[in-house]
């Protein structure tokens, strides 16, 4: 039977098809002589790089999509013969095994890279990453020093000004690297269509304060968040958003929701364990448990509070968005914003979700529970896991978490509101 | 009334039967083996058979522990961390911490007056701290299970065990032997080492008192006394200890079938069913 929606599913029927067109323009790049940069996802200056003409790949994105194809396990084993420890970052072992198998995934076969721009120090291990690569393709290697976002201040302006400075002598390296100027009207364009597609995706993302919402937004962020973090600065990013946001739309006209029935309404803190992405959330989806925020789909960028890239002020406002990606924010910064999410989403619950791969989600977050739960009474469940690797989630110690958690937020419903007789 | 709980666990499977005044009319224990599905059916028909009643007789069904979604007969499925929590009050009214130590997991839960789950923490995906760090312990040392206890206590110097992993900490227990450290001492450091590690669980969801300590470890006499010391707190611990989810799980099914809910073996043809 036909669907008597008009918009249902495009959402991620799109963002298949552009994450499919860009994985193929890299694999042609060699062909066509486009240079290509590396880069990270968080706090991401793409558009400066693409105004120079390169294509950019993203290895955190290699590698969520080998743990979502279910090949992560083979690349990590491929690093730890090397000898890379049972300890080191699963994004970082898959990547090595990627690298070194060829570079190729199930995304189809990646390009080398002729600059490495690792943009993103809050994690020392991102640091040695992009190191290892740079060993591994002979290739230049940017360390773009972003300093950490501190409390209690507003960002200050020395920050601003030293990433500035270091952006333009990127700009100077890229320019080298491809023989083209620094266009900086190229680079204005770029950042008007970043900012209309952050307005769009802040829209679909605060969608989620109806009741019920008309989006998780974890588990289906995730798929809409990916144009906006690879392809932001483009104008096929800005149409993805506008068609996203005629689904949401749509959604919320008919009162269509990621579940039958929205029964727990739970703020999400963590990335997702990739290689168990499906049934991780079905796990929550039983109980009728709808994620209306998380902190996971802000990683590339937190545009909710305000921020914007601004095309009257392009190195400025690229420097401001770098700073405050969401993991180079310290823990009361972020705490405030689980507050406001608890707040402002009606949520039932708090979910953490640690992480062992990622040091700079996971330390702190028992704090975080502790917090939650003491001070602010809000029920907390803490999981563990990984994001890459596969052999760290165990079903079903994880799925008695999340029954034993639910079933006593239910009990306790049950308790304050009797059922009618 | 008759209603049944059936705690299907890693090691052992219990089932045990209340009637309608919530009295236990029958408990069984069974080692769950590989065949879940039989363990949980063979419990469930030894305490049948201690209370010479029939499964028709049984109102309600609450299965719990890992394998609850593998007790065929069950009419609900409860986790043993909120059927852990009923059981420990219902024996114990005053509880507000509950610490579970069971065959590989150890769980530490908060409850309110209302005996409903505040806040759980659970052992992270290792045995250190659990049931199997104590079968470790007991083969390496040539000891049975219900031994452990009364030989730790005879410790005069316990020992500090630093390793925190089951498989290592056989190799620890080795070099002490071959050093001549005394069995007890040993011993004794491995029931202080679980203790510590079972604490730092109790801090997370907060230590109120009194505090239950329940699961299959509880009826270790050595750890009881090693948390005690550590705590310098007196445990609940009841005889029934390894029962408690069970019993939990029967008082899940007694509150159903006291609101007349029925489970499906009461449905099913029975002398009474069959009756016009």
């Amino acid at each position: 039977m036909a669907s008597p929606y008009q918009f249902q599913g495009t959402g991620r029927d799109l963002q298949k098809d552009l994450l499919a067109n860009w994985y193929r323009r890299l694999e042609n790049a060699p062909q066509e002589g486009t240079p290509v940069a590396y880069l990270f996802i968080s706090g991401n200056i793409g558009e400066l790089l693409r105004s120079f003409g390169f294509e950019l790949v993203f290895p955190e994105v290699n590698a969520l999509q080998c743990g979502i194809k279910k090949v992560a396990g083979d690349f990590i084993l491929k690093a730890e013969d090397l000898g890379y420890s049972s300890d080191v970052c699963g994004y970082v072992k898959n990547d090595i095994g990627l690298a070194t198998s060829g570079n190729r995934g199930p995304f189809g076969t990646l390009p080398k890279p002729d600059l490495l721009v690792c943009n993103y120090s809050g994690c020392n291990t991102y640091i040695k990453w992009f190191e290892a690569l740079a060993e591994i393709y002979g290739a230049r290697l940017f360390l773009l020093d972003v300093p950490y976002r501190r409390t209690g201040e507003e960002e200050r302006r020395e920050d601003i000004e030293y990433v500035v400075a270091q952006l333009e002598q990127l700009a100077e390296v890229a320019a080298e690297i491809t023989g083209r100027p620094y266009d900086p009207h190229r680079l204005s364009q770029a950042l008007a269509h970043a900012r209309a597609a952050e307005d769009l995706w802040v829209r679909i993302l605060e969608a989620a304060r109806h009741r019920p919402s008309p989006i998780d937004a974890f588990f289906e962020a995730v798929f809409f968040m990916a144009p906006i973090y690879v392809l932001r600065g483009t104008a096929e990013c800005v149409e993805y958003y506008q068609a996203a946001w005629k689904e949401i739309e749509e959604r919320l006209t008919h009162k269509l929701g990621p579940v039958s029935e929205e029964r727990f309404r739970v703020v999400l803190e963590g990335p997702p364990p990739w290689p168990h992405f499906r049934t991780f959330w079905e796990l929550f989806k039983r109980w009728g448990v709808v994620c209306v925020a998380s902190t996971y789909s802000k990683v590339g960028g937190i545009w909710d509070f305000g921020l914007r890239h601004d095309p009257a002020r392009p190195l400025e406002s690229l420097a401001e968005y770098a700073v405050n990606c969401y993991t180079n924010w310290d823990w009361t910064l972020r705490r405030r914003m689980l507050e406001r999410y608890a707040e402002d989403y009606g949520a039932d619950a708090l979910v953490i979700h640690s992480v062992k791969s990622c040091r700079s989600f996971s330390v702190g977050q028992a704090d975080v529970r502790d917090y939650f739960t003491r001070e602010r009474g809000l029920p907390t469940l803490f999981l563990e896991s990984d994001l890459a690797d596969p052999r760290y989630f165990a079903e079903a110690q994880i799925r008695n978490r999340i029954d034993a958690f639910f079933e006593a937020l239910e009990h306790r419903r049950a308790a304050v509101t009797p059922p009618l007789a | 009334m008759l209603v049944a709980g059936v705690d299907v666990g890693s090691t052992t499977t219990k089932a045990t039967l209340l009637d309608e005044n919530k009295r236990i009319r029958a408990r069984s224990l069974v080692d769950t083996g590989a065949n879940v599905v039989r363990a949980a059916e063979r419990a469930f028909r030894e305490a049948l058979r201690q209370a010479g009643l029939e499964e028709w007789d049984v109102n309600f069904t609450v299965g719990t522990g890992y394998g609850r979604y593998r007790v065929p007969f069950g009419d609900l499925q409860v986790t043993e961390i909120s059927c852990h929590a009923k059981g420990a009050c219902f024996l114990f009214p005053d509880t507000h911490t509950i610490l579970d130590m069971g065959g590989q997991d150890t769980k530490a839960i908060r409850v309110s007056e209302r005996a409903e789950v505040k806040d759980f923490a659970m052992n992270d995906k290792c045995a250190a701290g659990t049931g199997r760090f104590l079968v470790a312990a007991a083969q390496v040392l040539g000891l049975e299970l219900e031994e452990l206890g009364t030989v730790s206590a005879q410790a005069k110097k316990p020992l500090k065990i630093t390793n925190v992993c089951t498989v290592f900490v056989e190799q620890e227990i080795v070099m002490h032997l071959a050093r001549g450290c005394r069995v007890e001492d040993v011993l004794a450091g491995v029931h202080s080492a679980i203790a510590g590690r079972s604490i730092a669980l109790l801090r997370r969801v907060g230590l109120e008192e009194e505090i239950t300590f329940t699961g299959g470890v509880a009826r270790n006499v050595g750890m009881v006394r090693a948390l005690e010391e550590r705590l310098k707190l007196k445990l609940n611990v009841s005889p029934e200890s390894q029962h408690i989810g069970a019993i939990g799980a029967a008082l899940f099914a007694w509150e159903r079938a006291a609101h007349g809910e029925a489970g499906k073996q009461r449905n099913a043809v029975g002398p009474e069913a069959a009756a016009p």
